[in-house]
């Protein structure tokens, strides 16, 4: 029973982080990814954005947007491992290595954000 | 469970369970299979932006050199295209995961079941809404 109560809230995260990732991530990856470093569209100064992420808001917004991201990756990568790659008996290692990645990178972000100057 | 395991004595010699081998690649033969891992490898694309952002995030608070360097880095031929195959999945996740929406959640109205067109149409309006938003805020400097 407890592992499915756990299955459940991983499940929340992973759909929550889907629709931050669907509604988000495009418009940023385009930018940032393709139409900045070829110069399709000016790049924001460095000044602007050094002023942009010290919002508190924006970092509240670049930490919840890692956070979910994340936990949504860990989630499906997890099952196209189990299904994709028929690797279900490597179980717990699999677990172990999604979530741990999740977590590490919540950590990190949560660490750089925490104590952005 | 797993005391029922234990004290449970299989008869020692049963039948053979029937299970057709199925071969690793299962998912290339047909196009709706082919989709759905596809969609289910967008989320590893979802990660390396995550890796992105996080390397951003760490040359602006190290400062113009270090994101400089950065914006350099973000130039090089083989991660703009990595960037591009990126930007592919991701969108292709918005779009399967905007048209599922209505199955995922039925919405009901005065007890009535909101036609699935109106939450995916919401979907891609408020879609277009944000990235609009996203746009002002990076172009505007």
């Amino acid at each position: 029973m407890a592992k499915q109560s756990n299955e459940a809230f991983l499940w929340v995260l992973f759909s929550a982080g889907g629709v931050v990732a669907a509604f988000v991530i495009p418009v940023q990856l385009f930018l940032v990814g393709l139409a900045f470093p070829l110069g399709w569209i000016p790049a924001p100064r460095y000044e602007y954005l050094l002023a942009l992420v010290r919002l508190p808001l924006t970092r509240l917004y670049l930490f919840v947007l890692c956070f979910l991201a994340l936990f949504h990756w860990a989630h499906r990568f997890r099952y196209t491992l189990y299904d994709g790659l028929q690797i279900k008996h490597l179980n717990e290692l699999i677990f172990v290595c999604c979530y741990g990645g999740a977590v590490f990178g919540t950590v990190l972000a949560g660490n750089l954000l925490w104590n952005f100057r | 469970m797993r005391e029922a395991r234990r004290t449970v004595r299989y008869t020692e010699y049963h039948p053979r369970w029937y299970r057709p081998q199925v071969s690793t690649w299962w998912w290339v033969t047909r196009w709706p299979y082919l989709k759905f891992i596809l969609r289910e490898i967008s989320s590893v694309f979802v990660a390396w932006f995550v890796v992105v952002l996080l390397l951003q995030i760490r040359a602006l608070s190290r400062g113009p050199e270090a994101y400089a360097a950065f914006e350099l880095w973000l130039q090089n031929p083989l991660i703009v295209l990595l960037n591009l195959i990126a930007l592919f999945f991701v969108v292709f996740h918005a779009i399967t995961w905007f048209n599922l929406a209505p199955r995922a959640m039925a919405i009901r109205l005065r007890g009535r079941r909101v036609p699935d067109l109106w939450i995916v149409g919401t979907n891609y309006v408020s879609w277009a809404a944000i990235s609009l938003v996203v746009v002002w805020l990076l172009v505007r400097s």
